[in-house]
């Protein structure tokens, strides 16, 4: 390997500040949810989402030395094709699932053990009880 | 017949073919290519994520979040996970000095965190199926056997990476190709440490407020 920026491995001080930072980020959501405060639970998983996603970028930088010079932009490219895929499953899964669930007929204990193959949605939690 | 202008009539253009451009150093493709693994490995996750996300409520009358999961307990994996990166860091740099003693002892301090992180994933998968919280219990627990399972099945295959590794640089020394698979496993473990990102907020704590 050549020593090169593009493929070094960054410094000492490079990777203490990027534990120092995942340590941070790490700890304030786990604090959170260890404390038991009082935000509001909406806010608080915005909170531990949006510090998990900074949290990805400090690994991608201080860690995985991503720079959008390395390869020519080939690795960065990669990359964001990736984010955006993952985007998509994620948001058109739940997106699909919650419009397939609001426009399902409404459940009772009951139904769901004579029918479960009636809401596939909810059929894993249907098979099961029996009462 | 007429000659054609083939590379034994053209011009010569000396050992290395004419496609050579000296001011261009064009790196190995392992790098780029081991780096779009990465990205389509990222994309089974967010797929298991997605799972997760759908199935997550669906808990047949049994257990849910609150009953199971220890923050506590997930804290001391993520700060296991987390160290072994920053270990294998350090291992980079050393390595990055061609000390090979230096770079061993770094990737067995790496290993033993892993193996710490594992250690702990099996005993609380061992616990949950014990106590009759297992991956056929419910929808939920399903997706969350399969999503963390799958991640802790690339921990420990990153593990069985890791002492071929030690032992690859054991017996031919700091090598270029031994200095390449280094760089690739780093990719590797640092990747698993960012999935855990992932895992530990979403799977563990949003479900846990």
């Amino acid at each position: 390997m050549s020593a090169h920026s593009d493929t070094s491995h960054g410094t000492m001080g490079q990777l203490m500040t990027g534990f120092a930072l995942a340590a941070i980020l790490s700890i304030i959501p786990f604090a959170l949810v260890m404390m038991e405060t009082d935000i509001a639970p909406s806010t608080l998983v915005a909170i531990i989402m949006g510090l998990g996603a900074v949290q990805i970028v400090v690994h991608l930088v201080y860690f995985l030395h991503l720079k959008s010079s390395t390869e020519e932009g080939w690795t960065l490219a990669a990359t964001v094709l990736a984010v955006v895929i993952v985007a998509i499953v994620l948001a058109g899964s739940l997106w699909v699932m919650h419009n397939m669930n609001a426009n399902m007929m409404p459940m009772t204990e009951g139904n769901m053990v004579m029918d479960p193959e009636a809401t596939p949605g909810a059929s894993m939690s249907g098979h099961e009880d029996h009462n | 017949m007429t000659m054609l202008d083939t590379p034994l009539t053209g011009r010569v253009e000396g050992p290395n073919g004419p496609d050579h451009h000296p001011d261009h150093h064009h790196a190995s493709p392992t790098p780029i290519g081991f780096w779009i693994y990465l990205m389509s490995d990222c994309i089974i996750f967010a797929s298991l994520f997605a799972a997760y996300a759908v199935l997550g409520n669906n808990f047949a009358g049994g257990p849910g979040p609150k009953d199971l999961f220890e923050p506590g307990f997930v804290l001391a994996e993520t700060a296991l996970l987390l160290i072994s990166s920053v270990t294998f860091g350090v291992a980079m740099l050393k390595a990055d000095k061609h000390d090979m003693d230096a770079t061993t002892l770094w990737l067995v301090i790496t290993g033993l965190f892993g193996a710490g992180f594992i250690g702990m994933e099996l005993y609380e998968f061992n616990h949950l199926i014990h106590i009759g919280a297992g991956p056929d219990r419910s929808g939920f627990l399903s997706a969350f056997f399969l999503l963390v399972g799958t991640h802790g099945l690339h921990v420990t295959f990153g593990l069985v990476w890791l002492c071929v590794m030690i032992a690859q640089i054991r017996m031919k020394g700091m090598i270029p190709a031994n200095m390449q698979r280094l760089a690739t496993l780093s990719m590797f473990w640092h990747f698993l440490d960012l999935v855990w990102i992932g895992v530990f907020s979403f799977v563990y704590l949003v479900r846990l407020i």
